[in-house]
């Protein structure tokens, strides 16, 4: 395991993620990732951690009272503006 | 053309204001109760709703805001992380909406139009209270050590088992703005680099960074709870 934690090679693999993994290409078979646990760990979880984010967060509902006040805001609006003329 | 919004609910001159506010419950009430329609009639009646919102229909207007209020005040949730905040926000997207409809072209989906003026709303009220986001292309040189530093001296661990919702949102919540707006943009609500770079007015490369910060921020703060042992 010592090789694999060579830490300019880490440091360099590292310093290239956020490019890799915005890329749409799969790096699965770089050869310093094919060696190395720790940057293996590292992509591992920052996958996983993408992955629960698309999946999570479930919408949450805004109070009941908010719809009074826009509706409320909408009236004042309207008193001193016109809606705008389409324009398609 | 009259004010739609007065036309209908302007108050009678010979009622009181506690009558006035009455009436106006009572009809927010209703529109609060009406459920949105079926997903699968969902587009047909948008479209619908959207030419009668146009043509100063209020209550399409109030049917548009129950079909999309619940997305809207979630991004607005997810980007400020705070409740006053985004429901300030939600009010501002839907104001917009009702000042900027007429100019919808179809260009894409009115769902889609939606969502990119809500995150306008959001990020112009960002700019105002003072987060410089051109300075994150400054910040995207200097390579976050801390983090990645972690990494390099012993065998770390990695997140065991799934990832606890609460956890993940908390930990969101406490991110910097920079990162949370690319993390939330990006791994949360879909937009690709580009249009977040757009949204942002930085570089791609400035998103992908702090994009993978705030992964990087996310996984330490993650590892750190109880019941994340070590391995090896």
């Amino acid at each position: 395991m010592i090789e694999d934690a060579n830490p300019m090679t880490c440091r360099q693999f590292q310093a290239q993620l956020p490019e890799l993994m915005g890329s749409r290409e799969n790096f699965e078979a770089d050869r310093h990732l094919q060696r190395c646990t720790l940057c293996r760990a590292l992509l591992t979880d920052l996958e996983t951690i993408a992955e629960a984010a698309r999946q999570l967060f479930p919408g949450v509902e805004p109070p009941d009272e908010l719809w009074s006040q826009i509706e409320s805001a909408l009236w004042n609006e309207g008193k001193s503006r016109e809606p705008e003329k389409n324009t398609e | 053309m009259s004010n739609p919004w007065h036309r209908t609910h302007s108050p009678d001159a010979n009622s009181g204001a506690v009558s006035r506010e009455a009436t106006r419950r009572k009809r927010a009430s209703s529109l609060e109760v009406a459920s949105p329609p079926p997903a699968s009639l969902s587009a047909l009646c948008e479209t619908q709703l959207l030419a009668q919102a146009k043509a100063g229909d209020q209550l399409a207007f109030a049917q548009l805001y129950a079909l999309h209020k619940k997305r809207i005040y979630s991004l607005c949730m997810r980007m400020v992380g705070n409740r006053t905040e985004a429901e300030d926000l939600t009010q501002e997207t839907f104001l917009q909406l009702h000042r900027r409809m007429s100019t919808f072209r179809g260009d894409s989906s009115f769902s889609t139009w939606l969502h990119r003026l809500a995150v306008n709303v959001v990020l112009m009220n960002l700019r105002k209270k003072g987060l410089s986001l051109i300075s994150m292309d400054r910040a995207m040189e200097t390579v976050d050590e801390r983090s990645l530093g972690r990494s390099f001296g012993s065998l770390d661990l990695t997140l065991s088992g799934a990832i606890d919702r609460l956890a993940l949102e908390h930990a969101v919540d406490d991110l910097p703005a920079g990162y949370r707006l690319a993390f939330v943009l990006h791994d949360i609500e879909g937009y690709d680099h580009q249009e977040i770079a757009s949204a942002l007015d930085c570089s791609i490369g400035n998103v992908k960074s702090q994009l993978h910060k705030a992964r990087l921020k996310l996984r330490d703060v993650l590892r750190a709870l109880p019941g994340q042992e070590e391995r090896g």
